[in-house]
């Protein structure tokens, strides 16, 4: 990412929706020409099940200043039970990130059903919008499996290196 | 490719692949639907410097013959052996690009799709904005398409039974033709006759046919059908399995009577101990009483008489002679039933669960409830119907003849406060309501509408029968119906207040009886159902279908078909093509025996399985087994559906996903980051 | 009985047109140990007038009633500034639901009420004094207080249109019955009928003897609820608003020349009625300020025979 100061911030944001719901939503508001923030990048997965915690980190290490879920609601995922997976990771992913210095609406988990086109288009602004706020993702220690290697581009180190 | 593993599971081989990766990617301009926003030209230059790829090109329709002709060629002359091509949805087109990827000879999953068009075009402000986010999504796909493997696709037999939810005319219509082809369907019905609500009504718009006379003969037919089973007082309990193997369990409710020695002579209601009717007779909407013992109407299917445990005085104390076993001659009564279950296995389902009328409570300004003389249009249905609570005759409560009739349009459609839809039919009923009280009591008749909603085959031309009949349309939204009398002819009448928009003045017109024509809504069980057979509902509680234009009756979970009202306001004729067209589908469905799968299952790899079990408690279909003595996990393929929550939580990334592996993410993740 | 004291919002015609609302409001919730302290410092409300010229502007003058009721009421809890005049209460009820959207149209509010050291937390909540004494003080507490039941007294109760359009706050939108309940609670006969919510045409005479916008409409809407109140035997009609007691009360000559129908039906505040009921001095409910004031001859009250809360006294002449 390079270091354009000319231009203000603008976040990249990472989302990893269920192919069933929450993929189908955002077409459904794709359909509707509901106009919602373009920082979004949608990854398309069967279930938000199948989000593992480490796709997340990836997306920050690679560049992502912000990661969004979506899923189906509870009770209604396609697959049974794969969204109450997801939450339980998440909840734990979340008490990690904090850790880590990581803010928490930065990573965000929406119910989002196949119907909700609108909601996408409301979750992926107001993300956008609190994460420009923000601003870039500044990690207070260095991950340890990157204390070999020189931090992301990207990331602005506060703190002290453990490592 | 895919091999038992002598556990009863299937493992893959290595993933195997088709050489060094020459991706080739296609950028759709949709018209202008994805070039009047992005600059396709911009995303080909930029596509064209990413790794790996060979070839770029824009075009203006890829869905097209001649679009596809470009990837088979491309694939053909082996510039390319992966495909990306950046255009509308996955879940538009993604089927027919894997199959152009087939025709040019590699693995249709050997390609990967960018949606720019609902994620971008159509969803983006700024151009430049648009093209950034276009070329941030090509570079995820191009650089997840360089990991994808060789995949074969699947297919799982399909049963050769079908079964059908819902005993209504759009079931009917969908059982018979389904057995006429010779399948054998199962037919389940809620309530203790199939009929649904076009049996409880006089006649049917526009032509005014009876609408007992045709559907008995269809209702009959279902009964007589060799290859159709009916269930009725049975509902679906729970379901199981996938498109073409489900397992259904159904209960059947005890009626108390043997249905199979039952000939529907009613002696037994004849000889109850209870003189007249006590208890609300739902059928006839709660106007007339019924006893405990009842059958519904005349010509209930199957003609078998009920009996209700919460009215039936033995059910209650215990002490009760019994007259109607006395009189019943086949001895078919049997007070010790209780519910009962089958469980059986059927190919395709078809949902044809109905709608439910609004509540007219809802709305105290209309008087419902509160002033005796208003009526639903259900209520005046039973009235008209000669079977019914009067014998046909449009009476008021106190049995006398009405000289001047309203009739409100739109009660609780149309409604900001209520339901936002139009309920499609209304309009026409009121028209034939007006017409028919007419005919019958010589009323005035008022029409109160918002617009006049007539656009089926003959429905205008009914509309104007009925101006030229002399009822009375009011354009105005009924504000309210009062008993307030504002002046000499206003006394003990009911007043409907509506502005007369076409006049331009409020008018009050003082009426004997009003009806309210109630709308249309979704059961109130609908959610349930839903959650049942694994489909969704839109905002509005109606069942989602596939797409609202080119897949009305086919849903997200293949294999469950939707007919009728449940999926949406309409009236006979449509719900009955509706009912046909589900029929055809599932019907090709099961003529052709097997269904094409998924290729995205899960599989393990045993050099990396550490035996921790994680994954066999979360898979929600028991799909992974353990080898106790191996210490491995293994995923049965065939059972697995392809939701890779076994892959999310398994700590040594040995459970992976077809199509979905941890590296294809990862490298989707970094593609959709690194550049723009 | 409560021991509470409310913050108290008059409003403009509580000391105009409807002085005889206030006061007897007033005295009646003193009497029931739930006293009203004028809010400091109030402002006019906007009312129904101002949000046609500028929406955002009627809710800040609103808004600044809730910020200074927050202000006056230090702390963590809700508190509650009871609105007299239905009108003012359903525009501060309007301003509430604004400012908790949380949407432009609060920001702005809330940027105003910031630039004269203001803020609305959102604690504060607009009540209507027939919800406090229905809800808070209680129908029971209150019958038990009654020392002069209205027995035999047939009392159409007028809510108007505000108290449940566009929203109803604590009474059913298209059958209120606080008030029939309060008036059976004060030994009264509630009488029912349809128009409890009919328009009385206030708006439309814009408040005050000058000849407003549209007094025919007025005059008719007024008279239809005169008219089928007494028809279904309503001896008097009380009600909660200023301007619809002002309009139903004070035209009844007019209108019985233009109707052919000769009125003379009593218009109360429902607080005067219920102050009489407790017993309290009529001087102190206002009751001169009303153009006809009647307690019907057979009534007992007079001989001021038993309490509500002993089940009603003898059976009318």
């Amino acid at each position: 990412m390079s270091e354009d100061t000319s231009r203000p911030f603008e976040p990249k944001i990472v989302a990893f929706f269920c192919n069933w719901c929450t993929y189908t939503a955002a077409d459904l508001a794709g359909i509707s020409r509901m106009q919602y923030a373009p920082n979004v990048r949608a990854i398309r997965l069967m279930c938000s099940g199948r989000v593992d915690p480490q796709f997340v980190l990836a997306a920050f290490h690679d560049g992502a200043d912000g990661v969004l879920i979506g899923g189906c609601h509870p009770g209604d995922c396609h697959y049974q039970e794969g969204n109450h997976n997801a939450r339980r990771r998440f909840e734990l992913l979340r008490l990690m990130l904090r850790d880590m210095g990581i803010e928490d609406e930065r990573v965000r988990l929406e119910w989002i059903s196949a119907a909700e086109g609108d909601k996408v288009q409301r979750v992926c602004n107001e993300m956008t919008e609190q994460i420009r706020a923000l601003g870039p993702l500044r990690l207070v220690t260095v991950p340890r499996w990157h204390a070999e290697e020189a931090p992301a581009e990207h990331v602005e180190l506060v703190g002290q290196v453990t490592s | 490719m895919l091999e038992p593993d002598g556990n009863g599971g299937l493992t893959s081989q290595p993933i195997s692949t088709n050489g060094s990766p020459k991706i080739g990617v296609y950028v759709c301009h949709c018209g202008l639907n994805i070039a009047g926003k992005v600059d396709v030209k911009a995303v080909v230059e930029f596509a064209s410097t990413l790794p790996n790829v060979a070839v770029a090109r824009d075009y203006k329709f890829m869905c097209s013959d001649p679009g596809q002709e470009l990837i088979e060629k491309d694939l053909r002359e082996g510039l390319i052996n992966r495909v990306v091509v950046a255009s509308c949805s996955p879940l538009m087109h993604e089927a027919t690009f894997r199959r152009a990827t087939a025709v040019g000879g590699q693995s249709p999953f050997y390609f990967q799709m960018a949606s720019i068009r609902e994620q971008v075009s159509w969803v983006v402000a700024d151009g430049e904005d648009a093209t950034d986010k276009a070329k941030a999504l090509v570079a995820g796909a191009v650089r997840r398409v360089a990991l994808h493997e060789y995949l074969e696709p699947r297919r799982a037999d399909v049963h050769a039974d079908v079964m059908i939810v819902g005993g209504g005319i759009a079931g009917i219509h969908a059982a018979l033709t389904m057995a006429e082809a010779g399948k054998h369907v199962f037919l389940v019905e809620r309530e203790s006759t199939i009929g649904g609500h076009m049996a409880k009504f006089d006649k049917t718009f526009p032509t005014l046919d009876c609408a007992a006379c045709i559907l008995t003969p269809k209702m009959s037919q279902v009964r007589s059908h060799p290859n159709i089973t009916l269930w009725t007082y049975s509902d679906v309990v729970g379901v199981e399995g996938y498109t073409g193997d489900f397992t259904v369990r159904v209960r059947h409710r005890p009626r108390y009577v043997k249905e199979e020695l039952c000939t529907g002579c009613l002696e037994c209601i004849e000889k109850c101990i209870h003189k007249q009717g006590k208890f609300a007779d739902e059928w006839n909407e709660g106007l007339s009483k019924r006893k405990p013992i009842y059958i519904p109407f005349p010509q209930a299917t199957p003609a078998v008489v009920d009996v209700d445990p919460e009215a039936c005085i033995w059910f209650k104390t215990g002490k009760c002679p019994r007259t109607c076993i006395e009189a019943c001659e086949r001895d078919a009564f049997d007070f010790e039933q209780t519910e009962t279950f089958d469980e059986v296995k059927v190919g395709a389902i078809v949902l044809a669960t109905g709608f439910k009328a609004f509540d007219a409570a809802r709305m105290p300004e209309y008087g419902y409830g509160l002033y005796p003389n208003v009526y639903t249009s259900l209520e005046i249905e039973r009235l008209l119907n000669a079977a019914g609570p009067t014998g046909g005759e449009v009476v008021l409560r106190d049995g006398s003849h009405p000289k001047v009739v309203g009739i409100i349009h739109c009660v609780g459609s149309r409604d900001a406060k209520h339901n936002l839809w139009c309920s499609k039919v209304c309009c026409m009923y009121s028209l034939k309501l007006a017409h028919m009280v007419k005919e019958r009591t010589g009323a005035e008749v008022y029409n109160f509408y918002i617009d006049m909603r007539t656009p089926g085959k003959g429905y205008e031309e009914f509309y104007d029968k009925i101006l030229k009949e002399g009822v009375h349309m009011v354009r105005g939204r009924v504000a309210g119906v009062t008993d307030e009398a504002a002046s000499p002819e206003e006394e003990g009448r009911l007043v409907i207040r509506a502005e007369d928009t076409l006049i331009g003045s409020v008018r009050r017109i003082p009426v004997d009886l009003v009806i309210l024509a109630v709308g249309i809504e979704p059961q109130p069980d609908a959610q349930d159902v839903r959650r049942t057979f694994n489909i969704s509902t839109g905002v509005e509680g109606f069942f989602t279908e596939r797409h609202p234009k080119l897949a009305p009756v086919s849903t997200f979970t293949d294999g469950v078909f939707l007919a009728g009202a449940c999926q949406g306001p309409k009236d006979i004729p449509e719900t009955v093509a509706q009912a046909g067209a589900a029929a055809a589908e599932a019907l090709a469905m099961v003529d052709r025996g097997f269904v094409m799968l998924e290729a995205n299952t899960a599989f393990i790899d045993e050099a990396a399985c550490s035996g921790c079990k994680t994954c066999v408690g979360l898979c929600p279909f028991s799909a992974i087994g353990f080898d106790e003595e191996r210490q491995k996990a293994a995923v049965n393929e065939v059972v697995c559906k392809g939701c890779g929550v076994c892959v999310g939580a398994c700590p040594s990334g040995a459970a992976q996903q077809h199509l979905f592996t941890d590296a294809q993410i990862f490298a989707e993740i970094e593609g959709v980051l690194a550049y723009v | 009985m409560t021991a509470t004291r409310y913050t108290y919002y008059p409003g403009c015609s509580g000391k105009g047109v409807g002085r005889a609302y206030e006061e007897s409001l007033l005295t009646v919730f003193e009497h029931l140990g739930a006293g009203l302290d004028e809010l400091d410092d109030w402002n006019c409300c906007g009312a129904t007038a101002w949000p046609s010229v500028d929406e955002d502007q009627a809710n800040a003058l609103a808004a600044r009633n809730l910020a200074l009721t927050e202000q006056r009421t230090p702390g963590a809890g809700p508190v509650d500034l009871v609105a007299a005049c239905t009108g003012c209460y359903r525009a501060l009820v309007r301003a509430e639901h604004v400012l908790g959207e949380r949407g432009p149209a609060a920001q702005k509010i809330g940027g105003g009420l910031a630039s004269i050291g203001l803020d609305y937390e959102g604690r504060a909540r607009a009540r209507h004094p027939l919800d406090i004494l229905v809800n808070e003080i209680g129908l029971d507490a209150i019958s038990a207080a009654v020392v002069r039941p209205l027995t035999g007294l047939k009392v159409a109760s007028y809510y108007g249109c505000l108290l449940v359009r566009p929203f109803a706050t604590f009474d059913d939108q298209w059958n209120p019955t606080s008030m029939d309940r309060l008036v059976a609670a004060i030994g009264a006969e509630p009488v029912d009928w349809p128009l409890k919510t009919r328009c009385c045409g206030g708006s439309c005479y814009c408040g005050g003897p000058v000849i407003g916008v549209m007094p025919e409409a007025t005059m008719q809407l007024s008279y239809a609820l005169l008219r089928e109140a007494t028809k279904r035997g309503a001896e008097m009609i009380v009600t909660i608003c200023p301007l619809c007691q002002f309009n139903m009360e004070g035209f009844q000559d007019r209108m019985s020349k233009r109707f052919n129908h000769p009125l003379d039906v009593p218009v109360a505040f429902i607080s005067q009625l219920v102050g009489i009921a407790l017993g309290i001095d009529e001087k102190a409910l206002g009751i001169k300020r009303l153009l006809r004031w009647r307690l019907p001859e057979r009534d007992p009250i007079a001989a001021g025979v038993g309490s509500a809360a002993e089940g009603g006294g003898d059976a009318r002449a």
